[in-house]
Order: C-alpha cells, then sequence, then structure tokens
C-alpha cells in the first residue's frame, strides 16, 4: 500500500514537472536541398565559406510559451516558426537551411538564464531572438553580452539597449517613445492631472518610471498612481480611489488582460475621462474583452493594427499586409504586435546573416549594427553604433479603438 | 459617502467571487476532510467549457452544458485519483490534489491556449451599472451573489434534510462508522467532488464576464476563496460566503487608505490575525477528533 502510493505521488510528480518544465521545440523544417551526412551542426566559429550550400544555420529562440506573458510568447513563437519554414522554403539563408530552436521559460527568468546557457555552450547557436518580456532579457543581458553572443530582444525596457550592449538589439519600439506619444495627445487635448495604473510586472514597473519621469517635462501633473495585479478580478476599488482624485485622464500601462478590465470598471463606475492605454495593449483580444467598454481608448502602437487602413504608398504597407494575412490564416487569430516583435527580431536576424562578410557573431553582429532602411512591423529600422533599438519616434501613430476595431486616432477633433 | 458606498460595492463584487470559490472548498472539506487544491481548476474550466459552448449554443444552454462537463471530469478525477487510495493521511491526498491542480491547468493551457476569454454579461453589458445611492455596481455581481445565495441554500438543505446528505456528513465525521451502516463512502465522495466541481463550474460561468477566463487562473482564485473558506470557518458553506465577502470588502478599504499593492497583504494579515484568536475561523467548530 505505502510503495503503491508513493509510486501514485512520484508519477503525479513527474506528470507535473514535465508539464511545468520548458519544452524545446527544434522546428522540423522542410528543406529544398538534400542534407549531406547525417546531423551537420556547422559550428559557426570555424571560419566559413562565403557562400557555402547545404549545412544549416541555428537560431535559438527564448519565448514565454506558457505561464503568466504567454499572450507575448504564443504569437511570437508562433511567428517565428512560420517564418523560419517560409525561409526554408524558399531556399534557406545563403543556402543553408534555418533551423530554430525555440525555449519555452514560461515567463520566468531564472529559466531564461539556464536555457540561454544551454543555447550558448550546448547548441552553440548563432542568434538567440527574444526573450519576450523586459524581466527576463534583463537577465541574461551580461550573460549573452560576456559570450558574445547576438541577442535581439522582444521586450520593450528602454534598459534593454540603454546603456548599449555591443552584443544587444531590440525590436519593440521603446517606452519613453509611448510615454513621448501619450503626453504629446494629452497636451493636444489640454489634459494636466492624470492619474495612472499600472501592472505588477516588469513592464509595467518600467512604464511606470517613464511616465513619471517624463510627465515634468510636458507640463502634465501624475495625482495618483496605483500598481494592480496580474490576477486581480476587480479593480473598481482602485478606479474609485483614481475618480476620487479628480483626474483629466487615466493612463494604464499594462501587457496583462487585467487591463481590460480597467476599462470595463472605469465605465461601470461612471468615470468619462480619456483613457490612454501602453503599446502593451495592441491585441484585439484585449479590445473583445472589454466589449463596448473599449471605445474610445487611445494607446501608441505600430502600424501593424491599421495595416488595412494604411495608404497603400505607406513603406511599411506591403510588409504588414503579407504578415497579418499570413499569421491570421495560418493560425486563425488576429495578428498582434507581439508577434510583430519576433516577426522583426528574425528578419533583423537574418538580413544581417546575408549581409555579413561570413557567418559567425562578430561578423553578424557588425553587419546587423549597419543594418538601414530595415522595413519590419513595428517600423522602418536604422541600427546605429549607438542605437541597438533604431526606431524612431514616428515608428508609433496614436490609434483608437472605434467600433471594437483600431483605427488612426485624429488628432485635429 | 458616496465613494465609502462605491468601495463597499466593490469589495462585494470581488468578495463575491471568492464567496463562490470558497464554497466549492468548503464542501469536499466538510463530505471528505480533503482540501482541494485544485477547486480554482474547477472554476477556470467552467469558464473555459462554458465559453466553447457558448459558440455553438445559447448562453443558459452553454452554462448548463459546462457545469454538466466540469461535475463528470470532478467525478472521474475521484475515480481516477483517490478511489484506490482510501486509508492514506488527508496529507497525501491533499498533495494530490496540488498535482491535479497543475495537470489541469496544462492541460487547459494546450487545449483553449494562452488567451483570455470571457462569457458576454448576462444582463446588460460591459458598461452598463446599476446606480445604489450613487454608486455603481455591475449587474452580474447580483448574478454571482445570487448563485452564491442560491447554491448555499441548495447545499444546506441537500446536506441536513436529505438522505443522501446526511449519508454525506456521516462518511465525514467517521468514515469506519458510516461504513458500518451501510454507506458506500467511496460513493459519497465521488459524489462531493462531482457536487463541488459543479459548483465550482458555475462560479467560473459567473464570473467569466467580470474578471475573465484564463488557463492560468485557477491558482489565484483558490488561494482567495481557500482564504475566504477558512476565515469563515471550513465546512459551512454560508460561514464561507460571509468569509468571503469579508475579505473583499477588507481588499476594498485596504485600497482607499493605502497604495493598492498592499491589497493581497491586508487580506491575508486580516486572515492570520483571524486564526491567531479563532484558530478554526469566525464561525468554525473545532474539528472532530479523527482517526
Amino acid at each position: 500500500m505505502q510503495s503503491r502510493f508513493i509510486r501514485w505521488l512520484a508519477m503525479l510528480g513527474c506528470v507535473g514537472i514535465l508539464s511545468g518544465c520548458g519544452r524545446s521545440q527544434p522546428v522540423p523544417s522542410a528543406s529544398q536541398q538534400p542534407e549531406p551526412g547525417v546531423s551537420v551542426s556547422e559550428k559557426p566559429e570555424p571560419p566559413s565559406p562565403p557562400l557555402p550550400v547545404g549545412g544549416s544555420i541555428k537560431i535559438g529562440a527564448l519565448f514565454s510559451v506558457t505561464g503568466p506573458a504567454s499572450f507575448l510568447g504564443g504569437p511570437e513563437s508562433r511567428t517565428a516558426q512560420m517564418l523560419v519554414e517560409k525561409i526554408n522554403q524558399a531556399g534557406g539563408v545563403r543556402g543553408m537551411e534555418l533551423k530554430l530552436i525555440v525555449k519555452d521559460t514560461a515567463g520566468s527568468p531564472e529559466k531564461a538564464i539556464s536555457f540561454a546557457k544551454q543555447l550558448i555552450e550546448e547548441d552553440d547557436v548563432l542568434a538567440i531572438i527574444g526573450p519576450s518580456t523586459s524581466g527576463e532579457t534583463m537577465q541574461i543581458k551580461s550573460l549573452c553580452e560576456s559570450a558574445g553572443m547576438i541577442l535581439v530582444s522582444c521586450a520593450a525596457a528602454e534598459a534593454i539597449v540603454n546603456p548599449i550592449s555591443r552584443y544587444i538589439f531590440k525590436t519593440p519600439q521603446k517606452d519613453s517613445q509611448a510615454a513621448e506619444w501619450i503626453f504629446n495627445t494629452m497636451k493636444q487635448k489640454g489634459i494636466r492631472r492624470i492619474g495612472v495604473v499600472t501592472g505588477n510586472d516588469g513592464f509595467g514597473a518600467e512604464g511606470k518610471k517613464q511616465l513619471e519621469s517624463i510627465a515634468p517635462r510636458h507640463g502634465i501633473e501624475i495625482v495618483i498612481s496605483e500598481v494592480y495585479d496580474k490576477s486581480a478580478t476587480d479593480l473598481t476599488d482602485i478606479m474609485t480611489k483614481i475618480k476620487g482624485a479628480q483626474v483629466e485622464a487615466v493612463v494604464n500601462w499594462s501587457i496583462v488582460p487585467a487591463q481590460s478590465i480597467v476599462a470595463k470598471n472605469m465605465r461601470q463606475i461612471g468615470m468619462k475621462v480619456p483613457l490612454f492605454q501602453s503599446h502593451g495593449f495592441g491585441n484585439l483580444k484585449y479590445v473583445e474583452q472589454s466589449g463596448e467598454a473599449a471605445e474610445g481608448i487611445l494607446f501608441p502602437a505600430g502600424r501593424l493594427l491599421i495595416a488595412d487602413v494604411l495608404p497603400d504608398d505607406h513603406p511599411q504597407k506591403a510588409v504588414l499586409t503579407a504578415y497579418k494575412s499570413d499569421y491570421e490564416s495560418r493560425f486563425n487569430e488576429p495578428v498582434s504586435t507581439f508577434g510583430g516583435h519576433a516577426y522583426d527580431a528574425l528578419m533583423i536576424t537574418v538580413k544581417a546573416i546575408e549581409q555579413a562578410d561570413k557567418v559567425d557573431r562578430p561578423a553578424v553582429r557588425d553587419a546587423m549594427e549597419k543594418l538601414t532602411g530595415f522595413v519590419g512591423t513595428a517600423g522602418i529600422f536604422n541600427f546605429k553604433p549607438d542605437d541597438h533599438n533604431g526606431l524612431g519616434l514616428e515608428a508609433f501613430e496614436m490609434l483608437e479603438v472605434r467600433g471594437g476595431r483600431f483605427v488612426p486616432h485624429i488628432t485635429s477633433e | 459617502m458616496t465613494q465609502f458606498l462605491q468601495y463597499l460595492l466593490s469589495g462585494l463584487t470581488n468578495g463575491s467571487i471568492y464567496a463562490v470559490v470558497a464554497i466549492g472548498f468548503s464542501l469536499i472539506y466538510s463530505a471528505t476532510g480533503i482540501l482541494n487544491l485544485a477547486q480554482g481548476e474547477f472554476v477556470m474550466l467552467g469558464g473555459m467549457v462554458a465559453c466553447t459552448l457558448l459558440t455553438f449554443v445559447p448562453l443558459p444552454l452553454a452554462v448548463i452544458g459546462s457545469v454538466l462537463v466540469v461535475a463528470v471530469i470532478g467525478g472521474l478525477l475521484e475515480w481516477f485519483f483517490f478511489r484506490r487510495l482510501h486509508g492514506h493521511s488527508l496529507l497525501r491526498l491533499i498533495i494530490i490534489t496540488i498535482g491535479l491542480s497543475i495537470l489541469i491547468q496544462e492541460a487547459a493551457l494546450h487545449i483553449w491556449g494562452e488567451q483570455a476569454r470571457s462569457l458576454p454579461y448576462f444582463t446588460g453589458n460591459e458598461i452598463s451599472s446599476i446606480s445604489i445611492g450613487g454608486a455603481a455596481l455591475s449587474p452580474q455581481v447580483l448574478w454571482v451573489l445570487a448563485t452564491a445565495a442560491v447554491v448555499v441554500t441548495a447545499l444546506h438543505f441537500f446536506l441536513h434534510r436529505s438522505r443522501l446528505g446526511a449519508a454525506m456528513r456521516a462518511c465525514a465525521s467517521n468514515p469506519a462508522a458510516a461504513m458500518l451502516v451501510g454507506i458506500n463512502t467511496a460513493r459519497m465522495r465521488t459524489l462531493s467532488f462531482v457536487l463541488s466541481a459543479a459548483i465550482g463550474a458555475l462560479a467560473g460561468c459567473v464570473v467569466s464576464p467580470i474578471s475573465m477566463t484564463q488557463s492560468d487562473m485557477g491558482a489565484g482564485l483558490a488561494i482567495k476563496g481557500f482564504a475566504a473558506a477558512i476565515l469563515g470557518g471550513l465546512g459551512n458553506s454560508m460561514a464561507a460566503v460571509t468569509g468571503g465577502i469579508i475579505v473583499g470588502i477588507a481588499e476594498a478599504f485596504s485600497v482607499s487608505m493605502l497604495p493598492a499593492a498592499y491589497k493581497d497583504a491586508v487580506a491575508f494579515t486580516l486572515l492570520l490575525i483571524v486564526l491567531f484568536v479563532r484558530p478554526h475561523g469566525l464561525w468554525g467548530r473545532p474539528p472532530a477528533q479523527r482517526a
């Protein structure tokens, strides 16, 4: 009896551990060229000929496919796998097959560290894309830098590329730029006193810092600032407090689904002031969750969400509509800006590999730093030695929710 | 005054959610002595299954269907994981429920993905509210409270007025004696799991419009529901509801005075204080000695 029980418990434990653990999913890809020999894992280090035929290039990916940040990592991982398949079907990069090794960090910085070590030491990948969150990225930043590993992060925080590290890049627009857009729009509307609510995660904390440091420059006063838990069930209490502070607008800075609750509770208790969201609102699902309450929400975002209403001559139009239709037809869910960050990270890496003198990390890094005019989903990237984000203020646009959809906000009204 | 009332109603909103979760805890505990830490997962499953069914059938049918499906799942889990383990210490059974909660959560993640879903508001929509003395309350909260009231009343009558309910209580107070008088204790335990899974699922449906449904929502709800059940006194569903509402209101008023980030700390400090003063909860009786 005793031993049977222990067996049961052990089994359960195993199931728990297995399912909780990160999965690594090497993507089987349809290679066009027949591969010579078995498992050719071309090491990037020994100088390879400029255009080797056959062989493979390994790219590591750290995404929080499961766990609290899975709404970032999910679309990111799906996007990266879709792109790698497409690239390989079209003949790979420099005649070599791309191999994507996705590690699921489940949003945990500890896992991000150990997977990053694994990708560097065991898998010996050429570059790593991800992680999904700012917290994870900051944890592995110095690790990648000292190992000379290219890291193209999909997380937003300014601190990732400021100060600059040689091997660290990032694709989402900066927090400070989002804050600038929000404050500029507020000034046009004559808003001076605002309330800020943020999620209690890395993104929320970083945003709160940016808002507080930039607000005085725009003559805007943050009269109240509150933090809410990502697993909150209802936020009427916090919104009541904000309402009591007589603010003229509310900024909600968060990536968690609970940000929809803010919108609902605000309207339920009859707050009429405008609600500004961060670029973390860039997923149509959040609008669906807020329903009627989402109407009129303003937030800065890349143009991916309004791809269909962009004028045809906009430089990003072709890239955006192609990615949007590929993703939506394949995965049957609306595209989000988060998946777009993975698109940018992977394509920038691929572009850099194509333009590098040879396929090794220092050469690809140098090529990446020189990459200009790359049209991505977040904007047009122009990297410089002192700018590893490469996006300007114009990468954002102020969007508005109207009729359950994202439309460009007309500032003149 | 309006502010005060608004905090009170806000506390009622959260409290009613904690309360419906707490009832499920309380029921399994009173029937089996097990603390089912997977109760939050039943709530999550209820919401998820209803969201899925909603694409095929109207809302009332989706809710009923979801309650039935999750009740069957609850029964199967008991039958598969607990039935052959009777005679083992409660602690081990409780640890198994932790494993179950992880298992269900991961399974849900694979079936439904990481996105949050929600059922539509039963009456009105996202912005409608009832005005009470200038403060606003979402009509959905009334649904949650009504559900809690109906479930508590039904449970009370079931446990105290029916033979089956009496048999269930007998198993809890003394399994050996219950068996001697001819009660099938294993079947009673299955029944208690079926019932609390059904209650959890119903809770998951009525709270879904307010708090949304996500694969990882279970743990957070379970902790709050657990706190509510302990605060009120385990084994008494009326106490569980009161406990839930007290926790919710305490949280809401803490927000009015302290930064909102301390909300959880306040709820659990309150719980600790109560447990120091009354170790078996506000309305609980000291536990009967178990063999």
